[in-house]
């Protein structure tokens, strides 16, 4: 007969979605003496929405890359969908990256090709060679796949635009269409709206929220804006000093808690 | 608001400035007493170069349409060999980029293996490819060629290490392989300077095409040599004008070019 704690603790594990994002004791330092941060620990449930704070220079987009396997960590255990970063072969690297997305601050889109190009990339971890380079040569699905990405987004009447004719708000929702092409299960946006004017920001941040949430995507993202922490994050990480400051619900938060980060 | 002292226009160099300035001068004086420099010899040479372009005016005309038969060899040679040179520089730049397709050592060696290519002048290449495959201007395509390979694969390959890593790593983190990101990202950023990097190339091969006939490879050079070998100034003067006409014709189109196909990108 199962005790009452025992049966408590596997009430809860049952009610708790699997984690899509494990992490721990995660220390990071460039090499120098001091890290960038140290000992992190924390999970992120299957199609949460957690919001990542802190003042420039605490590690947020390091944390972010060090999540994605793209860059090297000195301590700890990065566990990504089920699998182990560190330890896996380079194939099952890309396989696992072919569930997640990144939308960066800089949009990070080729300047030179059109919109649909940029998008049909996204979709290059689960395609690979030429027939993927551009729009001409691309299979019909991943065409279809890659306009319905741009519907999703408002811009399928810019497909064959170069990407470097784009304004930041539409170069922004291209950003999120390529990362979202795909599917992902898992989606990292580090300040998506930090280049973009107040009103475009809110715009993008609107549409980036209800496609994902729409979706079930997992979600984790880095922003300077407090108000837009709250809102659209269901849980708070707050980085300072190497440490994870905060890690709340965003219910019992109000932007006050937040500001001691920037102090 | 309190007024810091103006800063003097010049600076006092340091000793260690004073002695690399000392020794540049030192090496200088060295470099052109082994050029065998002559101030008499300078003013000497007035009358000599009067007297060669009293011989040699006007130009010769008689032969105008065999020479400008020559000069469309010459750019044949010098489009073919550059065309060439540009297209297989495309996967050689790739071997030869650092952290983009292949291991740290395969990049090395193909860069010491392009650095020996440059080190090669291209009157050396003419006179190896007419050993190997005899006079003519096939010959001269293939040194055009090689001298093209080796500095246009080089700047393709410092073109695509200096472009912007965000586009790449966004193609990373959706599982994208080497090969797709190299394709996909990195190669149309360095477009602008392929671009560029070509015209030059181009603008390099038609200047060196146009001396390979020295040794034999073809085009307008032997003309050159012949007019001077036989005193026939005349012609000569002409050889020398025309491959002066077309080399700034085509750095001018080039230049135009470069203008309209990249804008300001580069």
């Amino acid at each position: 007969m199962m005790d009452t704690a025992l049966e408590t603790q596997v009430a809860a594990h049952a009610a708790t979605p699997p984690a899509d994002l494990t992490v721990r004791g995660l220390t990071k330092s460039f090499g120098q003496a001091e890290p960038v941060f140290r000992d992190l620990s924390f999970d992120i449930a299957r199609g949460a929405c957690v919001a990542l704070v802190g003042a420039n220079g605490t590690g947020k987009s390091t944390l972010l890359r060090c999540c994605l396997g793209l860059s090297p960590f000195e301590g700890g255990r990065v566990e990504l969908l089920g699998h182990d970063t560190a330890t896996l072969s380079r194939r099952a690297r890309r396989t696992l990256r072919s569930q997640t997305g990144l939308v960066a601050q800089k949009h990070n889109l080729v300047p030179r090709l059109t919109v649909l190009s940029n998008v049909l990339h996204g979709l290059l971890g689960r395609g690979s060679g030429p027939r993927y380079w551009t729009h001409m040569l691309a299979p019909a699905e991943a065409r279809d796949a890659a306009m319905a990405a741009l519907d999703k987004v408002g811009l399928p009447h810019l497909a064959l635009r170069r990407a470097d004719g784009l304004s930041g708000g539409q170069s922004q929702r291209v950003a999120i269409a390529r990362a979202l092409v795909c599917k992902p299960r898992f989606l990292v946006a580090d300040e998506p709206t930090a280049s973009l004017d107040p009103a475009a920001g809110e715009e993008v941040m609107e549409m980036f929220f209800d496609l994902v949430r729409a979706e079930g995507v997992t979600v984790i993202f880095t922003s300077h804006n407090v108000d837009h922490a709250l809102r659209y994050g269901e849980r708070v990480l707050g980085l300072a000093q190497g440490r994870l400051d905060i890690d709340a619900a965003t219910a019992g938060l109000s932007s006050r808690d937040l500001a001691g980060l920037y102090g | 608001m309190t007024a810091g002292t103006t800063p003097a226009r010049f600076e006092r160099p340091s000793a260690l400035a004073f002695l690399g300035y000392a020794l540049g001068a030192v090496i200088l004086v060295w470099a052109l007493d082994g050029a065998g420099w002559s101030a008499e010899k300078i003013a000497r040479s007035g009358p000599r170069m009067a007297d060669f372009l009293s011989r040699a005016w006007p130009p010769a005309t008689d032969s105008l349409a065999r020479l400008g038969w020559k000069m469309v060899e010459t750019l044949q040679i010098a489009i073919a060999g550059a065309a060439l040179g540009v297209v297989l520089s495309v996967p050689v730049a790739l071997l030869a980029t650092r952290g983009l397709l292949v291991p740290h050592w395969v990049t090395m060696v193909t860069r010491m293996v392009l650095g020996f290519i440059r080190a090669v002048p291209d009157l050396a290449w003419a006179l190896v490819f007419v050993v190997a495959v005899g006079l003519g201007p096939f010959a001269g395509m293939l040194a055009i060629l090689m001298d093209t390979l080796g500095f246009c694969a080089r700047f393709f390959a410092d073109d695509m290490e200096a472009v912007d890593q965000g586009p790449s790593e966004a193609l990373t983190a959706t599982g994208a392989r080497r090969i797709d990101i190299a394709a996909c990202a990195v190669i149309p950023a360095a477009m602008p300077g392929f671009i560029s990097t070509s015209l030059f190339g181009l603008e390099k091969a038609v200047r060196s095409s146009t001396i390979l006939g020295l040794v034999g490879a073809g085009g307008i050079g032997i003309e050159l040599k012949v007019g001077f070998d036989l005193f026939d100034y005349p012609t000569a003067l002409t050889v020398i004008l025309m491959i002066a006409v077309v080399v700034i014709a085509v750095e001018q189109l080039g230049a135009l070019l470069r203008s309209r196909i990249i804008g300001t990108d580069r």
